[in-house]
């Protein structure tokens, strides 16, 4: 296949700049170990609001640990309002008692998919302290825009 | 009008006329993003007018326009009548009473459930079965564009195959491969279940099976975009086509490629390993390779067609070519707007980089540049150069079919553009009202939505523009005596031998292999895993 010269030059270009892509992402993954919120856990939905691991929900902190357990329903996230400390790792543990539903603090890299009969998992550490909109960003009915709710981020007391 | 071209037409005026009533809905839904408040405006209706332009525009628009177009590369590329005519015009049928079905099912606000109807929001079944009727129809297309080749090849056992026939055999091919996934998704899991059969679905399950038919239906959409940039718009630019085995190698790696990668799109779901992700992300990647060979080849094209006519310096070929010809403008332009959509689709990959995009709008305005640009301009052009040809009669209201691209792409610019930034700032696509009760943050996204409202109306009276023209043409276009179609030819002809491109056998079987190192480890592991089913949510 004869290929003029100055698009083999093109042609090796695109190539370099692919690998350079793909590149970037295993870099992240392996050296920086970032993942998308991957988390593999089923839950039967017709039982989460009595389920052990959803039954209490809210935030809980143990040591340098904070967890947080929240459900997405239509139309409301249960809690809806969540304090959390700044500088630490806090771990989300999500599920939904209907429909698809997403869970995205806007303004973050906090963003996952509420698939009913799973549980999302994924830890995120906010450094700056303040008010955040929590939104569902995948259609879940006709109140959908209005699916939202608040993430207090709170600087720790000494 | 001969009685070949009955087939391709039926198509294509099914194609034009979901296109009509999908804009329609377009513009109530820009409208309403913005908050501005019209007396018919409820979230009811916005969601069923979502629905309904995102089936009538990506799945019937799309479909019968690439099955029309399909019909007039069997019968003025490879130069023969389109075999098995009969289950030509069967699949037709039950395509369209499919569409009639899922439409009417969406008009009655009975399936508000979107284009990718996730369960386990639930439509009522008429939805589910008329997408399979869609689907079931389409592969008649498939069926006769493999019938028309092999009647063909027994004719010319030695000759490759021409290359606008030869975009349209491995779009068919790449589709038959897609619908795989929908099929399975639509009859063993969503029809069962929404007559009341089964009681729960799997609703990642579904998910993973959509998007197996989610990814490569974007290259369905546009390989027969990429045949129009290849094979008709070097001739009308007035040049010829750069390079013709790059052509065909971009074709060929569409098959292989375009499948093994749909779970780019669920970067962000539970239930599937990283690793996984990881793997389909690099495979992605792979997929930017033909589309840059593209670039560079139809803008070589566009290069020798300005050099054609009279140009010498460095750029001034670019002032020499025909900008008011309006196949070359929606082409030219469509490619502008694809060259940035291409990146962000880069972006929405990465992984990683996909927590800040996923679900945003800037994935609508990403799919408006690639679809919505690349795909539907390239295929309004088309519609100019190819219905007039088709029907024997002259284009009519030619100077809104001038106007119509450059309109097309500065409203596509305005709200392309807007939603990108609403997008990285983190407003959701896919709502009725972004205001979150007053939200600071959302009120910072006041201003941007208005422009991509305004963006919204412009691309709503290009796309009148287009529909005027057409039906004023097959009404009222002065009758003549058809123009042959012409094929833009190579700048170096490369022999008429069969070659490596031609075995599609094997280009088959690689993508084969490719999809179940992708897939059949994952959804193996899936299916052996205890999984809880997820009850429906009738949206009627």
């Amino acid at each position: 296949m004869k290929v003029d010269f100055y698009e083999k030059i093109w042609l090796w270009a695109a190539a370099v700049l692919i690998v350079a892509f793909a590149g970037t992402v295993v870099a992240g993954a392996v050296a920086e170990g970032y993942a998308p919120p991957s988390h593999v856990e089923t839950i039967n939905p017709a039982t989460v609001w009595s389920d052990a691991r959803f039954a209490h929900r809210g935030v809980t902190v143990d040591g340098n640990h904070v967890t947080v357990v929240a459900i997405g329903m239509t139309f409301a996230f249960l809690p809806s309002e969540i304090h959390v400390p700044a500088h630490r790792p806090v771990t989300f543990r999500l599920t939904s008692a209907d429909v698809t539903h997403g869970f995205e603090i806007v303004g973050t890299n906090a963003n996952t998919m509420l698939i009913p009969g799973y549980v999302s998992q994924f830890t995120v550490t906010f450094d700056t302290p303040g008010e955040y909109l929590i939104v569902c960003n995948e259609y879940c009915g006709q109140g959908h825009h209005t699916m939202s709710g608040k993430l207090i981020v709170e600087e720790a007391t000494p | 009008m001969t009685r070949d071209d009955r087939l391709p037409l039926a198509n294509l005026w099914v194609a034009i006329s979901a296109f009509g009533v999908a804009a329609c809905m377009a513009l109530m839904q820009a409208l309403s993003r913005a908050n501005l408040d019209l007396p018919w405006r409820s979230a009811r209706m916005y969601y069923l007018s979502v629905t309904a332009h995102g089936v009538l525009m990506a799945l019937v628009f799309t479909t019968f326009f690439i099955m029309g177009f399909g019909y007039v590369t069997v019968t003025r590329s490879l130069n023969r009548p389109v075999s098995l005519p009969g289950l030509a015009w069967g699949g037709f049928w039950t395509a369209l009473l499919g569409t009639l079905l899922t439409a009417a099912t969406i008009l009655a606000g009975k399936a508000s459930v979107l284009y990718t109807f996730y369960p386990p929001l639930e439509a009522y079944p008429t939805f589910y079965i008329g997408a399979a009727l869609l689907v079931v129809g389409s592969w008649g297309w498939v069926w006769c564009m493999f019938a028309s080749y092999r009647a063909w090849r027994r004719e010319h056992p030695n000759d490759k195959t021409p290359l606008p026939f030869y975009a349209l055999l491995t779009t068919a091919i790449l589709w038959q491969i897609a619908t795989v996934g929908v099929a399975v998704e639509v009859v063993v899991l969503l029809i069962p279940w929404s007559l009341g059969w089964t009681a729960t679905i799997d609703p990642l399950l579904a998910r993973m099976l959509f998007w197996y038919f989610g990814h490569p239906l974007v290259y369905f959409w546009l390989l027969p975009a990429y045949a129009v940039w290849y094979t008709v718009f070097p001739r009308v630019a007035g040049g010829k086509l750069f390079s013709e085995p790059l052509a065909r190698l971009t074709f060929a790696l569409f098959i292989i490629l375009s499948t093994p990668v749909g779970f780019h799109h669920q970067a962000m779901d539970p239930g599937i390993p990283a690793g996984w992700k990881l793997f389909h992300t690099i495979l992605t990647f792979g997929i930017l390779f033909p589309s840059m060979v593209t670039a560079f080849t139809i803008t070589a094209s566009m290069e020798t067609a300005g050099r054609a006519r009279g140009a010498t310096g460095l750029f001034d070929w670019i002032g020499k070519l025909p900008w008011g010809e309006p196949l070359f403008a929606a082409v030219a332009l469509s490619m502008l707007l694809f060259a940035v959509g291409g990146f962000g689709g880069a972006i929405n990959a990465s992984f990683g980089m996909n927590a800040v995009v996923h679900n945003t709008a800037w994935i609508q305005a990403h799919f408006h540049l690639t679809v919505g640009s690349a795909v539907a301009l390239t295929f309004m052009g088309t519609a100019y150069w190819l219905m007039p040809k088709l029907l024997g009669r002259e284009l009519e209201l030619r100077l809104l079919a001038k106007v119509q691209p450059y309109l097309w792409f500065l409203g596509m610019a305005l709200f392309s553009f807007s939603n990108h930034i609403t997008g990285l700032m983190g407003m959701p696509r896919r709502i009725y009202d972004a205001s979150y009760g007053g939200s600071p943050v959302a009120a910072g996204w006041k201003v941007l939505t208005g422009v991509s409202a305004a963006g919204g109306v412009l691309l709503f009276v290009s796309a009148a523009f287009f529909v005027m023209v057409m039906v004023g043409t097959g009404l009222a276009g002065a009758r003549r005596t058809p123009e042959p179609v012409l094929w833009a030819e190579p700048l170096e002809d490369p022999g008429p031998g069969r070659t490596i491109f031609d075995r599609y056998g094997l280009w088959v079987v690689t993508a084969v292999v490719i999809i179940l190192i992708a897939y059949a480890y994952p959804l193996a592991t899936h299916l052996a895993m205890p999984r809880f089913g997820a009850p429906g949510v009738p949206q009627y």
